[in-house]
């Protein structure tokens, strides 16, 4: 029987640590040039195409919408260009942008969001997420992704669905697999 | 094959000797001399030449003849057709898994060429697409004849607990099944579907990076979902449906709940004494 309980972890625990592993491996940071910074201006968002998962071509790529930051409508203390993630906070569809009613639109439940990314109508439970945005030379760099709540702090990403106000973060902890945004 | 006194009168071959020397019935005796009922205890032919070195018969035969209650119907036959439709979904599923290519590259192509290329693939595919969807139908129909006819109680609650895994781990199949063709709808609708297990409280966020391999959909969610739809749930499903049906034919089908089985007047009368 002991012979049977050893061969049972021997056998058992490589299986189990193959099928949990991608759970706990750590991920990278990692930057990608998306345009000169005259591409962009404080009034209206422009798209452009990030990849966001290496080696699995079209389905491993998104947009992101970036705008100057505007001192009259953003809090003070944030980055001077804002990279606004398209997945949505409520399940994980897509939202595009709607240039007259400057809001960001979700086709799948009706998601409302406004030029902060600040949900106004709908399921959404936060706002939209963001991308770390650095300057280096005259090109815009995106990093990585990181949440926000509707106060606007900033935490390590998390899945749609999950609300990051008061306790919240507690509830839905932050994940292995998404890096730092300490950097 | 033991030799009697009495001579064989030369009536045909393969069987024990006649019973009565020179009767015209049919009645043989086997090989321990035990008299011979049933054609397919005597050896006759290829399928006799099987039996005598098998012996399946008796179960088999304990199988297609149980007895059935009064009052059957046709709903009593929705759990042999979910079987069938999983054994559709087995089949056509063996011969698409010959063309497909699970990589996040080459599984939308792959699909296109089964689709478009190979003989009678648009009509495999068609079958396995929508024998999903008439699995999961019957199922649901087929449980809701067991709770609405009683069948779940006593001795048969095994059955139902079997029949619960069964339901969880058919919908497990459709959720992991439906990414594989990795076109726009089959990814969304995983996005979603990840998603949603990820506001579970506590254990979401890992739950849901357990199923996609990592933060994103990646070559190795459909990796992961092609192992656990081809080799892990099916196993489960046929190693569950096996028990739930020993335990069919043990227990026995039971009465539909408008019938109800008369006590004999004497016992009653006994236990009321006895009380």
């Amino acid at each position: 029987m002991a012979a049977g309980g050893l061969f049972g972890v021997a056998v058992g625990v490589p299986v189990i640590g193959f099928a949990l592993s991608p759970v706990f491996k750590r991920a990278k940071p990692s930057w990608q040039t998306v345009g000169k910074i005259t591409d962009f201006n404080d009034r209206t968002f422009v798209a452009k195409e990030i990849t966001i998962e290496k080696g699995v071509g079209l389905a491993g790529k998104s947009t992101v919408y970036i705008r100057k930051s505007n001192p009259k409508i953003d809090p003070p203390g944030g980055m001077e260009y804002i990279a606004v993630s398209t997945r949505c906070t409520h399940m994980g569809c897509p939202v595009s942008y709607v240039q007259g009613s400057e809001r960001f639109v979700c086709p799948c439940h009706g998601g409302v969001y406004d030029l902060l990314g600040q949900r106004v109508g709908g399921p959404p439970v936060r706002p939209l997420d963001r991308f770390n945005t650095q300057v280096v030379g005259d090109m815009l760099q995106v990093g990585d992704r990181f949440s926000l709540n509707s106060h606007f702090q900033r935490f390590s990403p998390r899945d749609p669905g999950a609300p990051l106000n008061g306790l919240w973060e507690y509830v839905y902890p932050r994940r292995f697999t998404t890096p730092s945004i300490h950097q | 094959m033991s030799t009697p006194e009495t001579t064989q009168t030369g009536r045909g071959s393969g069987g024990g000797v006649l019973k009565d020397e020179g009767s015209d019935s049919l009645e043989r005796l086997g090989p321990s001399g035990q008299v011979l009922k049933v054609a397919g205890d005597q050896a006759v032919g290829a399928v006799g030449w099987l039996e005598e070195r098998v012996g399946i018969s008796p179960v088999v035969r304990g199988a297609l003849y149980r007895k059935v209650p009064k009052g059957i119907n046709w709903f009593y036959t929705l759990g042999s057709a979910t079987m069938f439709a999983f054994l559709i979904q087995a089949i056509t599923g063996v011969f698409l898994a010959m063309f497909y290519e699970p990589s996040p590259t080459r599984a939308y192509e792959s699909v296109q060429y089964i689709n478009n290329e190979v003989f009678l693939g648009q009509f495999v595919h068609g079958m396995h697409r929508w024998g999903s969807s008439v699995m999961v139908i019957l199922v649901f129909v087929h449980m809701a004849r067991t709770f609405f006819f009683g069948s779940y109680k006593y001795p048969r609650e095994l059955n139902w607990l079997t029949g619960v895994v069964l339901l969880v781990l058919t919908l497990a199949m459709a959720l992991t099944g439906y990414l594989l063709p990795f076109d726009q709808r089959s990814f969304w609708a995983t996005t979603v579907a990840v998603n949603i297990n990820g506001t579970g409280p506590f254990v979401g966020p890992y739950l849901a990076d357990f199923l996609r391999a990592g933060a994103e959909i990646s070559a190795t969610t459909i990796t992961r979902f092609y192992a656990i739809h081809m080799l892990l749930v099916p196993g489960a499903i046929a190693a569950l449906i096996g028990i739930h049906l020993h335990l069919v034919m043990k227990l026995g089908i039971s009465a539909p709940p408008w019938l109800k089985a008369k006590m004999p007047r004497q016992v009653v009368e006994e236990e009321v004494d006895g009380a």
